[in-house]
């Protein structure tokens, strides 16, 4: 019988303590959320930071700019990230830090012999006015228009910048950058804009107004489609929150950025 | 363990039991009363029947997903229900009993396959097979449904199979002694009698097809957009709810949930009607 209460209570009281000397290591967690276009950077910058600061765990979530705006509001995240031209109203009362640049890519299959394409082309392509690729000096076959979901950063910077969106009906929807990368990969009529960042050999990036998407011509400030992305907090960041954000403002943390294809803030 | 005693561990288990029902209520209370408030202000007839479908400038009509949930389960049902049923009814009537325990466990195997698993392979094979000989993005009705009816295959199989097998042996016997052929008895007597297991089996699949998400996400293309052909990309209610609720706020998120209840309503109906099907013992009638 006491044997039986022993295992009884000893179990739990002996889970309760692994738990409690869990805790006892006291290892600050940062937890960012939003952007799916700065998720993958973010996750290599805190996997380079944690690597020289064991005693911080920095969680990296996705879920898009919105949700990255609606988790530094209510304090579900530390950090929320948000690639968006302007910041919504609601932003207004958090602090923002502008932590790097992004380019917006349209991007089409490497097959397609279409290479450069005007803004207006690209707007009324994505409003459904032009819907066969030989109006914009391509092969006669219909095109599949690649968007992201209303929540995006990328969207809402996308539509923001080029103007005058009303998306076409006919739209495929995605939800990551990710997807519509794939998307358009294995679609060879597709159309779609990602992060210049996310561009790898297997889409295609086209000029827009004769003007390729490159670091050097968004840093010459000639190429359009750029977003900056933004650092969310509750308050003036403080403590190990801010010693990450100056990290990545550092000159180590900004050749990071550089080298994965994103544009430094300095 | 006369610790708890008898009635202490009597007790416990009907908590334990009573759990899961609790939290079925609960999933109830809480999706009614989030999504409730604004079919009322809008009226369901025009929630369910508005056309528009633009949060950011508050219109919420769920027709277009609505038609899309139909479109895709009633394929989902074209391609999996006749395999599933044909299946069955070769695998209990004309093979040996020891060649189906090898082959039913291997069906319903599929059923363990993740649904990510179906919409990476809908995306990667099927997606560009359906482009190239059928035109259209092939993100559409038609890929979707194919995925679908094979995602629903294992329920709709071994339901029916279970159903086959429990029509009583001498029905056959009665047939073939009228000198019905094999076939003949497998349709005029033993489909006949198991008919209310089929329907029931066809119904729990058709649940499964509407509450579909992910796979449905990767390959339907999620267009907001009443279809016009099988070719078309569509947004399903589910494919709505999941690509929307990670940013929504105010009114679009209880419109969300107000798609949560519709869903919600409709699996109800149609597990309740395979339920009381299920129950219907095999009818000796014709």
């Amino acid at each position: 019988m006491k044997q039986k209460l022993l295992y009884i209570f000893g179990i739990p009281l002996t889970i309760a303590l692994f738990f409690v000397l869990g805790c006892g290591k006291r290892k600050t967690s940062i937890t960012l959320a939003g952007s799916t276009a700065f998720q993958p950077f973010a996750e290599k910058l805190a996997e380079q930071y944690m690597a020289t600061h064991p005693e911080v765990n920095i969680t990296v979530q996705g879920g898009g700019s919105a949700l990255g705006i609606q988790s530094a509001l209510s304090g579900t995240a530390d950090i929320g990230m948000a690639d968006l031209v302007h910041l919504p109203p609601e932003a207004k009362a958090l602090h923002a830090t502008v932590v790097a640049k992004d380019g917006i890519s349209v991007i089409v299959h490497p097959n397609n012999s279409v290479n450069n394409l005007t803004l207006d082309q690209v707007r009324d392509i994505f409003n459904g006015i032009i819907r066969n690729w030989k109006e914009v000096g391509g092969i006669d076959h219909s095109i599949t228009v690649v968007s992201r979901e209303a929540g995006s950063g990328t969207r809402s910077s996308f539509e923001e910048i080029v103007g005058n969106i009303h998306l076409t009906e006919d739209a495929i929807v995605q939800d990551s950058n990710g997807t519509i990368r794939e998307t358009v990969a294995n679609d060879p009529y597709a159309i779609g804009y990602i992060s210049h960042g996310m561009i790898n050999e297997r889409v295609k990036a086209v000029r827009i107004n004769e003007i390729p998407c490159t670091v050097e011509e968004i840093l010459k400030g000639r190429y359009i489609l750029v977003r900056p992305i933004f650092f969310l907090t509750q308050t003036e960041p403080k403590g190990e929150i801010a010693q990450f954000i100056e990290y990545i403002l550092s000159e180590e943390g900004q050749n990071t950025i550089q080298t994965s294809g994103l544009i430094p803030v300095k | 363990m006369r610790f708890f005693g008898e009635k202490g561990v009597q007790h416990l288990l009907r908590l334990v039991a009573f759990s899961a029902l609790f939290g079925l209520l609960l999933i109830a209370i809480f999706i009614f009363q989030e999504g409730l408030p604004i079919i009322l202000k809008l009226g369901l007839k025009h929630f369910l029947f508005a056309v528009h479908w633009e949060p950011q400038s508050g219109q919420f009509g769920i027709f277009p997903m609505l038609i899309a949930s139909l479109w895709v389960t009633f394929g989902a049902m074209i391609v999996g229900a006749p395999l599933g049923i044909a299946g069955a009814i070769f695998l209990v009537e004309f093979v040996p009993r020891s060649v189906m325990r090898i082959i039913k466990p291997i069906i319903e195997l599929l059923a363990g396959i993740p649904s990510v698993v179906f919409g990476f392979i809908g995306v990667m094979v099927l997606a560009p097979f359906i482009r190239e000989h059928f035109g259209g993005s092939g993100l559409s009705i038609l890929s979707a449904s194919i995925i679908l009816g094979t995602m629903i295959l294992p329920t709709v199989m071994s339901i029916s199979i279970d159903s086959i097998m429990a029509v009583p042996y001498s029905y056959r016997e009665g047939s073939f002694a009228l000198g019905a052929t094999r076939w003949q008895t497998v349709h005029m007597v033993v489909l006949k009698a198991a008919r209310s297991g089929i329907i029931a089996s066809i119904i729990l699949g058709m649940g499964r097809a509407i509450g579909e998400t992910m796979a449905v996400i990767m390959i339907a293309g999620n267009a907001v957009k009443i279809p016009h052909s099988v070719l078309d990309s569509v947004r399903t209610l589910t494919a709505n709810i999941a690509l929307e609720m990670g940013y929504a706020t105010g009114m679009h998120r209880q419109a969300l949930f107000a798609t949560g209840v519709i869903l919600f309503v409709v699996i109800m109906i149609l597990n309740s009607i395979a339920n009381v099907l299920i129950k219907a013992k095999v009818s000796p009638k014709k």
